[in-house]
């Protein structure tokens, strides 16, 4: 199942990657590859199986509505390029 | 040509909880320093694992519930995937093909009677950190609401005005409220709209194109920014212009909506199940639990009030608005029942006397409660039905016991304000009366009986208002026809 280069294109800006042209015909022909695979998996029959989007089997995994520790601002800020009065900061939000 | 309107209103309410959403950090990030209520999952850390909050998803289902909804028994948990910077993991956690509630609705006065606005669901998500735009052109991140549990409640476009608009958001604001899983304090945030308005000239069938109107925080707002939008859009299409959908802010300094940037792909939200979070089962049995928890609601209150009770409508409509007040009206009237005082008294006392000496003080009727309890709104119509203290009295002696929280009775007790009686106190004041004015005595012997009023209000004077004014007069009539 081959991709279009305006597809990749697509999804690249949705993933926020900035890709040269021979980067975007790399990745369209290694995408349509994977799909490919997904393409023989849609071969099987399912029908007979509930969709599911875990494999885990669990159900109901809650906590109750206590209070933990939280980090110290510190440490909640160590990795922060930049950081002022104790947040972090951004370039300007609407500038894209 | 006529236009007509539709609205549709997503309300977020943030669901109150101690704790955030998927974790253990405090939800109350309104007085907190900035970065001091987070942790590697709200804060979107690798290797983080996010577990929900059972209170969260209880308090959200019973929303459900008080706005008439099914409660779905299977719910996925999805990531909305979009970038932000006050959206540490890079996608929100929320809910797509299976929102926890559906189908419900929420009947308000509509424009033309009662109106019955139907939801389309209510689900739950978790709140986005906070931005701060700085002067030099920087954003600053504070990601302590990040996490906060959030609930959006869409409602189906059954809206037709900006007042209907108001008083939808203003009955789910008091529901919310009284169910207790909303703070109601629009200031904060705690609760905001989107409203999307469209216009159609009167005989179309499709809808005309959708504007969305972001993050309105009050009442005034949302009635004001619709008006505006709808107008704008009627004038454009009477211009021959199309409307085409958008999305737009309300500005409250100008007084219109602007056109925000959208973002190209904006809606592209790429939505699949977070695979952190198992599957939520609810059964009919925990459902039942919730529908055992919600209380008795304002609509079913302010009927109750006015059949059981005999209050009128407006009065059974002021005493279910707000549920700490409903609930000591409640209290009141229980005290009320044994004392053969009734309710429709008991009512007179909190929304004329108690009602003006909160607004006097400036106090919440929560706070106010430690000293005027409720049982004394019963107490001092008891000492006014048994003819103990006038009315006067009874005034000041409520007065007394909202200031010095303290029994009414009491009060009577040690001020001597009981009334002057037929006894001997009475008797001896007539007396003097009659003593004192030969002059209007003679007059009224004479024939002119009207001269009797000049009397009686030297009594009342006598008695500082302490008796009733009949009791006066019946005293001066056996006094003046003995001599
Ligand atoms: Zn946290």
């Amino acid at each position: 199942m081959a991709l279009t280069l305006a597809e990749v294109e697509h999804v690249a800006r949705l993933a926020r990657l900035r890709l040269s042209p021979a980067e975007l015909e790399k990745m369209r022909e290694q995408l349509s590859n994977i799909l490919d695979h997904f393409q023989m998996l849609q071969q099987i029959d399912v029908s007979t199986i509930p969709p599911t989007a875990q494999v885990t089997d669990l159900v109901n995994v809650m906590r109750d509505d206590e209070l933990r520790p939280s980090l110290a601002r510190e440490q909640a800020l160590a990795n922060a390029p930049v950081q002022q009065d104790g947040m972090f900061r951004v370039r300007a939000i609407f500038e894209e | 040509m006529d236009y007509l309107v539709t609205i549709g209103l997503e309300i977020h309410a943030q669901i109150q909880t101690r704790s955030k959403m998927f974790c253990g950090c405090s939800a109350d990030y309104a007085a907190a320093p900035p970065n001091t209520h987070v942790c590697p999952v709200c804060m979107g850390l690798p290797g983080s694992l996010p577990v929900p909050n059972r209170r969260a998803i209880e308090l959200a289902a019973l929303t459900g519930l008080a706005l008439n909804c099914r409660i779905a028994s299977d719910n996925v948990i999805s990531r909305k995937n979009y970038f932000y910077a006050d959206l540490p993991s890079g996608y929100q956690r929320s809910q797509y093909d299976d929102p926890l509630c559906v189908n419900g609705w929420v009947d308000i006065d509509g424009d033309q009677g009662p109106k019955r606005i139907g939801l389309t669901r209510v689900h739950i998500e978790e709140d986005t950190g906070k931005l701060t735009h700085t002067a030099d052109g920087g954003s600053l991140v504070d990601f302590n609401r990040a996490g906060v549990p959030l609930m959006e409640i869409v409602s189906e476009p059954d809206i037709t005005s900006p007042e209907e608009a108001r008083r939808y958001f203003q009955k789910l604001r008091q529901i919310l409220v009284w169910i207790g899983v909303n703070s109601g304090d629009m200031e904060s945030g705690a609760l905001r709209c989107d409203a999307n308005v469209s216009v159609r000239p009167a005989g179309q069938q499709a809808y005309g194109a959708k504007v969305e109107i972001k993050n309105i925080n009050s009442f005034r707002f949302v009635e004001r920014a619709l008006a505006y939008e709808i107008e704008r859009q009627v004038t454009s299409l009477r211009a021959g212009e199309r409307i085409v959908q958008s999305t737009r802010g309300w500005d409250e300094a100008t007084g219109t909506t602007v056109a925000q940037r959208t973002k190209e792909f904006a809606e592209d939200y790429r939505y699949f199940p977070e695979p952190d979070i198992p599957p939520l089962r609810l059964t009919e049995a925990w459902v039942a639990e919730r529908r055992a928890e919600l209380p008795e609601l304002p609509d079913a209150r302010r009927q109750r009030f006015m059949t059981d009770y005999d209050l009128t409508p407006y009065d059974a409509t002021v005493l279910t608005d707000e549920r700490a007040v409903s609930d000591y009206y409640e209290q009141a009237v229980a005290a009320a029942r044994p004392r053969g005082v009734a309710p429709k008294d008991v009512a007179n006392w909190l929304t004329g006397e108690l009602f003006r000496l909160l607004k006097d003080s400036g106090e919440t009727l929560v706070v106010a409660a430690q000293r005027i309890r409720p049982e004394y709104l019963a107490e001092v119509q008891e000492l006014l039905n048994n003819g103990v203290i006038t009315r006067t009295s009874a005034k000041e002696a409520f007065d007394a016991a909202f200031r010095e929280g303290r029994a009414p009775a009491q009060i009577v007790a040690e001020r001597g304000m009981a009334v002057i009686g037929a006894g001997d106190a009475l008797t001896d004041m007539v007396r003097q009366a009659i003593a004192d004015n030969p002059k209007v005595v003679e007059e009224y012997r004479g024939g002119k009986v009207t001269a009797i009023k000049y009397l009686i209000g030297q009594v009342m004077k006598a008695t500082r208002g302490q008796a009733s004014p009949q009791a006066v007069q019946q005293a001066l009539e056996q006094e003046l026809t003995r001599q």
